[in-house]
């Protein structure tokens, strides 16, 4: 939908003292005052604020106050999208961000999707058109993967809530419209009772998901890809070249530890972590250990390890643990500096593992092609995946079973209400539609056909 | 006079005479045809209307009633606009209920059982009496076009007189190619041993149509005299009937009414059933066509839900002078001898005899994603089709789909923009727009839960949404659009005062609120809020309200629900307004989808067989995904559009 209001955090992910959220959209103004306050705990009024000005306050999440900011205005057509835009500089780190954020979806924002600031502001005018074919690329690369993915990123216990929610809501759907289709064939009387009872459970279950998925929300989703190896092996230069296949979508970000370099790439769609692991050696200094212990916890959590060899120098005690931690992981060793003269060549190295190798020189961005093939491969192959996280760690997912939980809430408080059959099921079916965006399911004609299947319908 | 050399007429010598006396012809004179030729005839254009007989005029040669849920909704839309449905079965019903009264206002729905008879006299005494409007029996072989087949330019009936014509609505219902199966009997007819149009599907598929085969079914007619009704549940009229029209003052049609009668078929039905499916020609394999799945034969009924063990069966007159009766509920394709045993083994059955037996029919139809939602040939200026030859099933689908392709047939003539409805003006939006997006492997049937702004489309307000719309084509008279104006003047200054208003604690109030179970009040509150209390309502806070002015019941009914439902209503408003962005944003006819490299594959192909005339609706094609439209619209951009 288009000029409905959209938020998304606008400042990179990482540690960083100031994190901005930017929220565009005709209520973006109106959006922002319901949750910013005074120092004195009265409203802003920046419906009445001029435009290209800042204001100071706090966010409040109801009555909690989350976080001191400046609010900046800049109303349409003077902005980057050209429609109402407001950017709120947030103090606190990804968490506080991520509260705000949630605060400014809960009222009246929806997520952006991908790309999405950018595709109004270019829409609107804003934006060259030779970006165009920029633009409907990403929406269409982000679409290729989130179709693909959407269901795979979800955990078996997580997809089978949802789909039974699913099932749950289109049957009782199905019910009511048969009802209200053929009222002198079907009966719904005592039949809200059942509803209300069935609804209060639907609601528990997804309030039990969310809680839980709230806490590991803020792990980013892609593939995490370590990079492994002695010191000096060329780990740092594979970083840099591979981070440099697509600088325009690229986003730089710091480490959460020192000792740990992170970078965030876009390999065809797919989104992968890059972490730069300090050198593996054994060592006597006890902070020297300290950063390989990290290092190793990293390789630990990895969904693939990069293993980076020199074969300009001889197999070591550290290389040899290292073969027997891939041992468990999905992992390709790549043999560097191709250009020089091997000395520890392709046939020793496969006396160790079974991984896969190849033969690369990061200096002559050799072999640089086939690595990424090989990635995507274990990728389509479905032995690498970000599989490994728990619940909805997907924020657009979350966003979207946050909402169907909402349109249960309505349901629950219209049955309470006494409200009709013909209104109820305006919000059921709210709900299984965003539950099926959560699962990148769509919902036409679901219910004329559930009813078909069902009912016996007609005359 | 000219040999004509078309598909099976060579060597047949042909009177070819020209007759340029008509602007419109409309094939068929059925509920499509009638509201196509009315509607054409009424704004103006000479109108010739085919039929292949005279006597078949706004026949109902299934269920003898008109509305029900959805369809209900559909005929008020109609007659908003200017169509003659509602005002005809106004006429003649001799039954009327209105279904879903204890649910909420939005599934509220009219249904009056017809005299059939009657209906079809009736609604033929308007097209005689109609100025510019002529009746023709004959059968239209061909449709012609001009050379490049861009344009339609006349019909050529059997026996070879050519009619030129600016525009041509197809409204041949089941009658194209049609077969009748009764069992182990099939004979080539239309419904009721009428003739069936053998020819004109042939001439549509050389002029680049693509054809449907769809399948229907009709239960037998049972004689009154051998029904025990007694071992049947009677089911009454409502005691005050609403009438259908807007324009039918309800004191005019109050009148005693018939009854109807429910039964049920038992196990021993469906035995019989079980046992003989190898003779059904569906289950034999005879029958080619999709039938219905929501009005599915007896036979279907039993194997798809062998799970219960009985089935509802209402016996509905055919009208006050014949005896024979409707058996609602046991629709077949059995041959005869199953048919009777099936029928006795019903209580109150047990002596039936049959007048008519239960058929199906198989019939060529065009798919709608070749109509613009004008109803126009996308490919074929000035050729439309209407009703069930576009694959819907039902009296009121067709008659909704005639009157707008009768409109726009007359505005196509006059260089004027078509007049359309979307899915948010109307349940006839809901219906164009799934015909014409969405690929149909069934007849398609109205349902309130295809409308997805169901609350805003209801069938009490069908005429503040859409005799506008009349007005502006020409079939609503100034008189009566100045009574709307003045309606929904009325409706917006008595919402307005009863959210002023503010009712202090008394005891009337007191009283008002603990008869009604409802929170007591401390201070004032608005008459707004009370009403807003889903155990109050308008009518119930009267006696607080001694300014309330004297409104009439239509008008109270408005009111009252719409500030019952204002929260839904306005979050349905909301939505409106972002798929109407969409609906607006047009899509050039000669787009070239492959120029668009980033949509996918199957998305590019449903778009270039739909060619959608607009984003919104691209965005309903099954296949395209949300990002596909978004890559449209970033294209469109780019194109300056």
């Amino acid at each position: 939908m288009e000029n409905d209001t959209i938020a998304a955090i606008a400042t990179p992910v990482g540690n960083s003292g100031l994190g901005v959220i930017r929220i565009s959209g005709a209520e973006a103004v109106k959006t922002a005052d319901r949750i910013i306050r005074s120092r004195s705990g009265s409203g802003l009024d920046l419906c009445k604020k001029p435009t290209h000005t800042a204001s100071y306050g706090f966010v409040y999440d109801g009555d909690e106050c989350i976080d001191e900011v400046m609010v900046l205005i800049f109303l349409s057509p003077k902005s980057y999208t050209r429609e109402n835009v407001v950017e709120i500089s947030c103090h606190g780190g990804m968490y506080v961000l991520g509260k705000v954020l949630s605060v400014v979806l809960k009222n009246g924002a929806r997520l952006a999707q991908p790309g999405e600031f950018t595709k109004r502001a270019f829409l609107n005018g804003r934006i060259d058109l030779t970006e165009a074919e920029a633009v409907m690329d990403i929406i269409s690369s982000e679409n290729e993967f989130s179709r693909k993915n959407s269901i795979s990123q979800l955990k078996g216990s997580v997809k089978d809530l949802i789909l039974d929610l699913r099932e749950k809501l289109l049957s009782e759907c199905a019910l009511i419209e048969a009802a209200l289709d053929d009222p002198e064939h079907y009966d719904l009387s005592d039949h809200m009772d059942i509803l209300h009872r069935k609804i209060v459970e639907m609601i528990n279950d997804a309030d039990k998901l969310i809680s839980s998925s709230k806490d590991v929300r803020f792990l980013k989703e892609g593939i995490r890809v370590a990079i492994t190896g002695r010191t000096n092996a060329g780990k740092s230069s594979l970083l840099n070249m591979l981070t440099g296949y697509d600088r325009a979508i690229v986003t730089d970000e710091e480490g959460t530890t020192r000792d740990v370099i992170e970078e965030k790439i876009s390999l065809d769609g797919l989104t992968l972590y890059l972490f730069d692991t300090a050198g593996i050696r054994r060592s006597d200094n006890e902070a020297e250990n300290l950063g390989i212990e990290k290092a190793y916890q990293y390789l630990e959590r990895a969904d693939l390890i990069l293993f980076m060899i020199d074969s300009s120098r001889e197999l070591d005690e550290n290389d040899l643990g290292i073969f027997e931690i891939i041992k468990e992981k999905q992992a390709i060793v790549l043999l560097n500096k191709s250009d020089l003269k091997a000395v520890t060549d392709i046939n020793t190295v496969k006396r160790h593992t079974d991984r896969k190798i190849l033969c690369i020189s990061v200096k002559e961005n050799d072999g640089i092609n086939e690595l990424k093939d090989s990635i995507r491969e274990l990728f389509n192959e479905g032995k690498i995946s970000d599989n490994n996280m728990i619940y909805l760690t997907n924020e657009r997912q979350l966003d979207a079973f946050t909402r169907a939980r909402d349109s249960l809430l309505l349901v629950k408080e219209g049955i309470e209400k006494g409200y009709t059959e013909d209104v109820l099921t305006v919000d059921i079916m709210d709900a299984y539609g965003h539950l099926g965006s959560v699962i990148g399911q769509s919902t036409e004609d679901d219910l004329a056909d559930r009813i078909f299947e069902d009912f016996c319908m007609g005359k | 006079m000219t040999w004509q050399t078309g598909y099976l007429k060579i060597f047949v010598w042909v009177n070819e005479m020209e007759i340029n006396d008509y602007e419109v012809a409309v094939i068929g004179a059925g509920h499509a045809g009638c509201e196509a030729a009315l509607a054409s005839a009424r704004l103006n254009k000479r109108t010739i209307c085919f039929t292949v007989s005279i006597n078949s005029i706004a026949l109902m040669p299934c269920n003898p009633n008109i509305g029900g849920s959805s369809k209900g909704h559909l005929v008020r839309e109609l007659d908003a606009l200017g169509g003659e449905m509602g005002k005809n079965i106004d006429r003649t019903f001799i039954q009327s209920k209105m279904l879903n009264v204890s649910k909420g206002p939005a599934v509220h729905s009219l249904r009056a059982q017809a005299d059939k008879d009657s209906y079809s006299a009736s609604m033929r005494q308007v097209l005689q009496k109609t100025e510019n409007l002529d009746i023709k029996q004959a059968e239209v072989t061909d449709l012609i076009t001009d050379e490049n087949n861009k344009s339609v330019t006349g019909v050529r009936i059997a026996t070879g007189i050519i009619y030129h014509v600016k525009a041509v609505i197809i409204c041949t219902g089941v009658y194209l190619k049609a077969r009748c199966l009764c069992g182990e009997n099939i004979t080539y007819t239309g419904p009721n041993g009428l003739m069936a149009a053998n020819s004109f599907s042939s001439s549509l598929i050389e002029h680049g149509i693509k054809i449907h085969r769809f399948k229907t079914g009709t239960p037998a007619r049972i004689s009154r005299d051998s029904i025990d009704f007694s071992k049947m549940e009677p089911q009454y009229g409502d005691e005050r009937v609403v009438p259908f029209s807007f324009s039918t003052d309800p004191d005019s049609i109050q009148k005693d009414q018939v009854n109807c009668y429910l039964t049920y078929t038992n196990e021993k039905t469906h035995q019989i059933i079980r046992e003989n499916l190898d003779r059904s020609p569906i289950y034999a394999g005879v029958i080619e066509g999709t039938g219905p799945r929501y009005c599915p034969s007896i036979e279907d009924k039993v194997v798809k839900f062998s799970d219960k063990d009985r089935h509802q069966v209402f016996l509905e007159p055919e009208g006050l002078n014949t005896d024979e009766w409707y058996i609602d509920g046991m629709s077949s394709s059995m041959p005869e001898d199953v048919q009777i045993r099936m029928y006795r083994s019903v209580p109150g059955l047990e002596n039936c005899k049959i007048v008519r037996n239960a058929y199906a029919i198989e019939y060529d139809c065009v798919p709608g994603m070749q109509l613009k939602n004008s109803l126009e040939f996308k490919e074929i200026r000035g050729l439309f089709s209407a009703g069930q030859a576009n694959g819907s099933s039902g009296y009121e689908e067709a008659a909704a789909q005639g009157l707008i392709a009768g409109i726009n047939a007359s505005r196509f003539i006059d260089d004027l923009p078509a007049i359309t409805i979307d899915r948010s003006e109307g349940y006839i939006g809901v219906l164009i727009d799934d015909l014409t997006t969405k690929e149909s492997f069934e007849p398609y049937r109205m349902m309130t839960s295809r409308a997805e702004y169901r609350l805003l489309l209801r069938q009490d307000n069908a005429d503040l949404r859409l005799r506008e719309k009349g007005y502006e084509a020409g079939l609503i008279s100034e008189e009566e659009i100045e009574k709307l104006r003045l309606k929904r003047k009325r409706i917006a200054e008595e919402i307005a005062r009863l959210k002023k208003v503010i009712v202090k604690p008394s005891e009337t109030l007191d009283h008002i609120l603990s008869s009604n179970n409802s929170t007591p009040v401390a201070t004032g509150i608005s008459l707004e809020e009370l009403i807003k209390r889903p155990e109050l309502s308008y009518e119930k806070t009267v006696d607080i309200d001694p300014e309330r002015p004297d409104l009439s019941e239509d008008i109270k009914e408005q009111v009252n629900i719409d500030i019952k439902y204002a929260g839904y209503i306005e979050r349905e408003k909301k939505q409106v307004e972002q798929f109407k962005k969409l609906e607006k944003k047009l899509i050039p006819a000669g787009i070239d989808y492959d120029d668009i490299k980033s949509l996918r594959i199957e998305a590019r192909q449903k778009l270039k067989n739909f060619l959608p005339e607009s984003v919104g609706q691209a965005s309903r094609i099954q296949g395209v995904s949300p990002a596909d439209i978004q890559v449209l619209l970033v294209y469109l951009r780019t194109k300056g559009i």
